[in-house]
């Protein structure tokens, strides 16, 4: 009975519904969701600062093109600074990341997904890879992550070690069993014999921080290197107890690589001593 | 059917492509299930787990919606007063937002240091991680598809019914109780029945605002997205059960208020 009326405020509706999605596209543009994000563009080929020791041989054949690597989440601070240097050492390259959970990146690679070099953040998925004959060669170790307890700024519930995580006035955050993080955080339980009862098992360390950055959560487990991006969001508080639990971050070429030269270059920079030096910055430890 | 349409013949082309469209996906997934191993995934301790506190927390959701949502699209269908237009938008907004921006504004409010979650901290009581902020999420997202459905059937029946039982001398309640419900109950069921689907498949606002803790908080499609990780077989099978309850209030809903609703 009242079509034209019902129309315009559809209209309105649709108006203010845009006005947020536009509002939201925004916001997403400018916190840098990371998948397939290419990295910062290539710098102009003519800057000749290279310093790298390995570089002398390759330099000379300069294998122009764009490199894709699907890399671990956990990486994308490190690797994008990897990458900036890649493109000043070989002008003309593009490398191109995606960066999302290695479980993740196994099944985008499986279902065909094109990519030149895979980093994965545990030995687990990266076998998954080769078992499915998508890696060539022998994958290259190239960092080790260890745990963290995470506070709110200031360590407002007074946690000093992993005992006091059993306390049950305390409320802890992990990752589930299923994800590495977590199954790290059960192997340290094991070890320890400290029972934490988890008020969530989330999927991803992302998850974990976010519940304790926005206060949700008195202490969480994640990574050295995640607990070191949140910066002064978090207070990371080190236990020992971590160090006998270490992750290792395997990378290898892939078989569906379409810029070999150029895989070969980014897995040499990754394992040698510049790439190295990133890593180390971004607290990862060196590979055993 | 087809000549009796009054269509040209080329309409179906598209229309068939889009059916296609929508149910090739369906078909792929139902290929992967495995099916000799399929009722031992969806019947495993953290499986049911799952499923029963999904339909637990979308029953709990659904009551709330119908309880909050049935006044919201009475007023909106039949009140006049500035700032309607603005209110119905407002309304509206859970469905157009990314669920996980429903759940860090959840968190904001119903969170420990949250708008209202500090006062409930000082009365003892605790929202986050807690199935009640399950329900909470879900009743967010699912609330607009109750109150959109109902407003709509409420237009469609008009006003006439309700004018003349008011001439015969019945009260603003005796209408709205004997007239008025009456005349839209098969939007109020469709419509509540769209809002028991939407709060069975939330994931993000869930993910985000209640975490993720089996029994507790882990609904079955933050189930399905943590088998993923270790267990495609699993996640598949968990899938289809969805798929299977989607499919069932669907048909649902057709069968019973296609008239009713918009």
């Amino acid at each position: 009975m009242s079509r034209p009326r019902l129309c315009t405020r559809l209209q309105g509706v649709v108006a203010v519904v845009a006005g947020l999605c536009f509002a939201a596209l925004v916001v997403g543009c400018s916190s840098d969701s990371g998948a397939t994000a290419p990295s910062s563009t290539a710098p102009s080929s003519t800057a000749p600062a290279s310093t790298a020791p390995f570089s002398t041989a390759a330099s000379s054949s300069n294998p122009a093109g764009t490199l894709t690597v699907f890399a671990a989440a956990s990486l994308k601070a490190a690797f994008t600074e990897i990458g900036a240097i890649f493109q000043t050492e070989n002008p003309g390259s593009t490398v191109t990341f995606n960066f999302a959970g290695s479980s993740d990146l196994v099944t985008q690679l499986t279902a065909g997904a094109p990519a030149d070099v895979f980093a994965s953040a545990d030995t687990g998925n990266m076998s998954k890879a080769s078992t499915a004959n998508l890696v060539s060669g022998t994958p290259l170790s190239f960092a080790t992550n260890i745990l963290t307890i995470v506070t709110p700024p200031g360590n407002p519930a007074g946690i000093a070690g992993f005992v006091d995580l059993a306390n049950p006035d305390v409320t802890v955050v992990v990752c589930a069993p299923q994800v590495p993080c977590g199954a790290a955080a059960a192997t340290v339980e094991t070890n320890t014999g400290v029972d934490i009862t988890a008020v969530s098992e989330e999927n991803s360390v992302t998850d974990v921080l976010g519940k304790i950055t926005s206060g949700q959560a008195d202490a969480g487990l994640v990574y050295v290197t995640d607990a070191k991006n949140a910066g002064d969001k978090v207070t990371a508080v080190d236990f020992p107890e971590a160090a006998a639990v270490v992750n290792v971050y395997p990378i290898a070429m892939l078989t569906a690589a379409t810029q070999p030269a150029l895989a070969t270059e980014f897995v040499a920079l990754v394992t040698g001593p510049e790439g190295q030096q990133v890593l180390a910055a971004a607290g990862f430890k060196p590979a055993p | 059917m087809t000549s009796g349409s009054g269509l040209p013949r080329w309409v179906f082309i598209p229309a068939v492509l889009g059916g296609v469209f929508i149910v090739l996906p369906l078909v792929a997934m139902l290929l992967r299930v495995q099916w000799s191993s399929f009722w031992e995934l969806i019947t495993s301790e953290s499986s049911i787990a799952a499923l029963w506190l999904s339909l637990k927390t979308s029953t709990a959701s659904m009551v709330l919606c119908v309880l909050l949502g049935t006044p919201m699209a009475l007023v909106l269908a039949r009140a006049t007063f500035p700032g309607l237009r603005l209110a119905r938008s407002l309304v509206l907004l859970p469905l157009v937002l990314p669920p996980v921006v429903g759940g860090i504004a959840l968190i904001y409010t119903y969170g420990r240091q949250g708008l209202l979650g500090s006062t409930f901290e000082v009365l003892g009581l605790r929202i986050a991680f807690s199935t009640t902020a399950v329900v909470l999420a879900q009743t967010f997202v699912a609330l607009p598809f109750l109150v959109l459905s109902l407003e709509g059937s409420l237009r469609t029946a008009g006003r006439r019914y309700e004018a003349v039982a008011a001439t015969l001398g019945a009260g603003p309640t005796t209408v709205l109780r004997r007239v008025t419900m009456p005349l839209v109950l098969p939007g109020l069921i469709s419509g509540a029945v769209l809002a028991f689907a939407r709060a069975l498949g939330e994931f993000g606002a869930t993910l985000t605002f209640a975490g993720s803790l089996q029994g507790t908080t882990r609904t079955l499609p933050l189930e399905i997205y943590l088998q993923r990780e270790t267990d495609p077989d699993a996640a598949v099978a968990l899938s289809l059960v969805l798929v299977v309850v989607a499919v069932l209030i669907v048909l649902a809903t057709r069968g019973k208020a296609s008239e009713g609703s918009l």
